[in-house]
């Protein structure tokens, strides 16, 4: 994450971010207004800077003088952090960074090492604490100050299998109070020993702290536990530059403060993420951005791209990139004020170009505004521009798309195309916490999608489309297999989502284990492809009502928007619930800025008024079950095997 | 760097570290004259100064410096000036 400074301090900062402009002014115009609301999204927008350390605890300061996290209109967070090390001064970076992506956390450290005693005791403080999320950190000599350097293989096995397994025990103990969970990777502090034989030694502190560091990964995917990679973060940027003896001597301080920053966002971007809150689209210019120069001047044979030039090479990389988000489930698009036919031309005839035409899901090249382009692409995807990434080596848009659009994240790209790919991956704009089949096969259902496009153009009116698409709903309870995907897809769905209440996996797992609920998932095929699990419906018995089922969650995938996808679903629904001889179905519809497709959806669906609810931005509905007739629609129903 | 320009960054860091425009800082003013100035507060100041100044205390004063004084001489005395 890039070092900054000269000789005496050094030290590594959040670099895709804007230096701020201003920031006294601002921080104080911010402070200074009487509105809550207005105070949390000023400071907000200031948190996207690249704040000095002093800015950050200033920033921090004036977070916490407004203190009224129920007018702010984002998301709170109580993260709980268990460590062997000093952290107070990690605290304020984490908050700021947590404020970025509009997220409030309130923060809570537990006793320094006193990581079982905080989890285990029912009284402790961070019981009390009543935390969502449980960050738990050591250091390494906790676990190998008494191996001996003379002791064999089988001591070392010894000390990895006991710190695996007291690290599960925290981290099931963490998990039972329905928090998140995270473990932080172990820092390799340890000084040369043999040398590089270290490598190779068993009792070596470098090999023991590598060895740890792969088992308590192996064990934390195996747990459900995130992965806060710190050693990683550290060896990229320089351990000198993360760990800063006088500051450990002085007062145990592990993580340096000049690493706070970085650090804060690194933990702040895996809350975010886990909360559905990661980009998914990233957004690309083109001359001078996927390959040097201007395709406009310097014709296909002139823009530098590919293997022959430094330069060339370095586009390349950022085209390499951006196929490997894509690979990874990230949705293309580009962005250029370009001639159309030009530039898609380059795409097509460039031996050179990585990224092909039908690697883009959006292309636009034309020489209206970017924002306005922007807002076209969400739009066409589906997506809110909160989901955006725009790259772009002009300053001036960089700029301009700040003031226009703040919710779409611009990365500072450094001048020198050789640092782009690391300015942008450094952001963490993707940070994910699983990886499902959804994802590998996103580009396909985006093909597909286009495909569906052309069908309903040619099928003239919706009937005929959704006849000749040929759809099923292949639907089913929940299975182990599912419920990562169904909790991914309740936590990233935010337009059909009846209630927006988030979900962690196990939360799901408990649902699904219990047969007294409903936790359905549909998965949609047509003829142009699988579209995978697009909907999910997770339903528990009301609480006070006999024979009643409440819909606590309800999401759909706006890909699947229009194929009445929602009355199969809710036929499903009610034929289950029938069979076990319930009688009415509650679901409350809670309004968000971002659901109001759902507008008139349970009435369209045959539900009636309930007006049992007091609850903000809440309407409550109700289906008698006896008097429900299905609906019929083009999609065929089939149960899992 | 003069006496007089240390003093002024020291104030101004720790004017906006302790969100306090009041403070006053002089060459013996020690760190119980200053409210809030505690010991978390105490190592993010010396931190924030490093950083300001481009400058790396060595533990052994960090650990002792008694008064604002002290701390404006090891500057100087880092800054060889």
């Amino acid at each position: 994450m890039h070092a900054i400074g000269a000789g005496a301090f050094a030290f590594v900062t959040v670099k895709w971010l804007p230096p701020p402009i201003e920031f006294r002014a601002r921080l104080e115009a911010a402070n200074a207004s009487a509105d809550a609301l207005e105070r949390y999204d000023a400071l907000a927008v200031l948190a996207d800077h690249r704040l000095s350390f002093l800015e950050t605890l200033q920033l921090d300061t004036a977070l916490a003088r407004v203190g009224q996290p129920s007018k702010s209109r984002f998301e709170t967070i109580r993260l709980a952090t268990l460590s062997s090390a000093t952290i107070d001064h990690l605290q304020p970076p984490i908050r700021v960074a947590g404020l970025r992506r509009r997220l409030l956390i309130e923060t809570y450290t537990g006793g320094l090492g006193l990581q079982r005693q905080e989890l285990f005791e029912a009284t402790s403080n961070l019981h009390a604490f009543g935390a969502n999320a449980i960050l738990l950190s050591f250091v390494a000599a906790d676990f190998i100050s008494a191996l001996a350097l003379g002791g064999g293989r089988a001591e070392a096995d010894g000390v990895i299998a006991n710190a695996v397994a007291s690290a599960s025990a925290l981290w099931s103990k963490a998990k039972g109070t329905g928090a998140i969970v995270i473990q932080q990777s172990l820092l390799d502090t340890f000084p040369p020993v043999f040398g590089g034989f270290d490598a190779l030694a068993s009792n070596a502190p470098a090999h023991l702290v590598a060895r740890l560091n792969l088992a308590l990964a192996d064990a934390a995917a195996q747990a459900g536990v995130l992965w806060l990679d710190v050693a990683r973060a550290s060896a990229r940027d320089g351990l000198e530059l993360w760990h800063d003896p006088v500051r450990w001597y002085q007062g145990k301080l592990e993580i340096a403060p000049q690493a706070a920053g970085v650090y804060g966002d690194l933990v702040a971007r895996l809350i975010a993420a886990a909360r559905g809150k990661s980009r998914k689209c990233l957004v690309l210019d083109l001359d001078n951005t996927l390959w040097g120069g201007v395709i406009g001047d310097d014709g296909i044979e002139g823009i530098e791209l590919g293997q022959g030039s430094g330069v060339g090479e370095a586009h390349l990389a950022l085209q390499r990139y951006a196929k490997t988000m894509k690979e990874r489930g990230i949705v293309l698009a580009v962005c250029s004020k370009n001639d159309a036919t030009i530039a898609e031309a380059t795409f097509r005839d460039h031996p050179e170009m990585l990224l092909k035409r039908e690697d883009i899901a959006v292309f636009t090249a034309n020489w209206q505004d970017k924002a306005t382009n922007l807002r076209a692409i969400a739009e066409k995807l589906n997506l809110g521009l909160d989901s955006l990434v725009f790259v772009d080596d002009n300053p001036a848009e960089r700029a301009h798309i700040r003031q226009a659009l703040p919710e779409v994240a611009v990365p500072e790209l450094p001048r020198d195309p050789a640092h782009y790919v690391s300015c942008i991956a450094d952001a963490g704009y993707f940070e994910a916490v699983s990886f499902t089949d959804e994802d590998r096969d996103r580009a396909t259902h985006y093909a597909a999608n286009i495909n569906r496009e052309t069908l309903q153009h040619q099928a003239g009116d919706m009937t005929t489309f959704l006849k000749q698409l040929e759809m099923s709903v292949v639907y089913g309870a929940a299975r182990p297999v599912d419920i990562s995907r169904v909790t991914q897809l309740i936590n990233k769905t935010n337009q059909f989502n009846t209630t927006t209440v988030r979900r962690t996996e196990d939360e799901i797992k408990a649902f699904a284990a219990d047969p007294a609920n409903a936790v359905l998932h549909f998965r949609l095929v047509d003829r142009f492809g699988d579209n995978g699990i697009v909907s999910v419906m997770v339903a528990v018995p009301a609480e006070g009502k006999a024979d009643a089922l409440e819909l606590v969650n309800w999401v759909m995938s706006c890909r699947v928007f229009g194929r009445e996808l929602e009355y199969e679903a809710l036929n499903i629904l009610v034929e289950r619930a029938r069979a076990r001889g319930i009688t009415t179905i509650y679901a409350d519809h809670i309004k968000t800025k971002k659901n109001v497709v759902l507008a008139g959806l349970f009435e369209r669906l045959g539900f009636v008024r309930d007006d049992t609810t007091t609850a903000p931005e809440t309407t409550r509905w109700r289906l008698a079950i006896d008097g429900y007739a299905p609906r019929s629609t083009q999609i065929h129903a089939k149960e899992q095997a | 760097m003069t006496d007089a320009d240390i003093l002024a960054t020291l104030t101004r860091v720790l004017r906006d570290l302790l969100s306090d425009q009041g403070i006053v800082l002089a060459r013996s003013t020690a760190r119980a004259d200053v409210p809030n100035w505690d010991s978390f507060a105490y190592v993010n100041f010396i931190v924030a100064v490093e950083m300001e100044l481009g400058v790396k205390f060595p533990l052994g004063e960090v650990e002792s410096f008694a008064t604002v004084g002290e701390i404006v001489d090891a500057i100087k005395a880092l800054k060889g000036s």
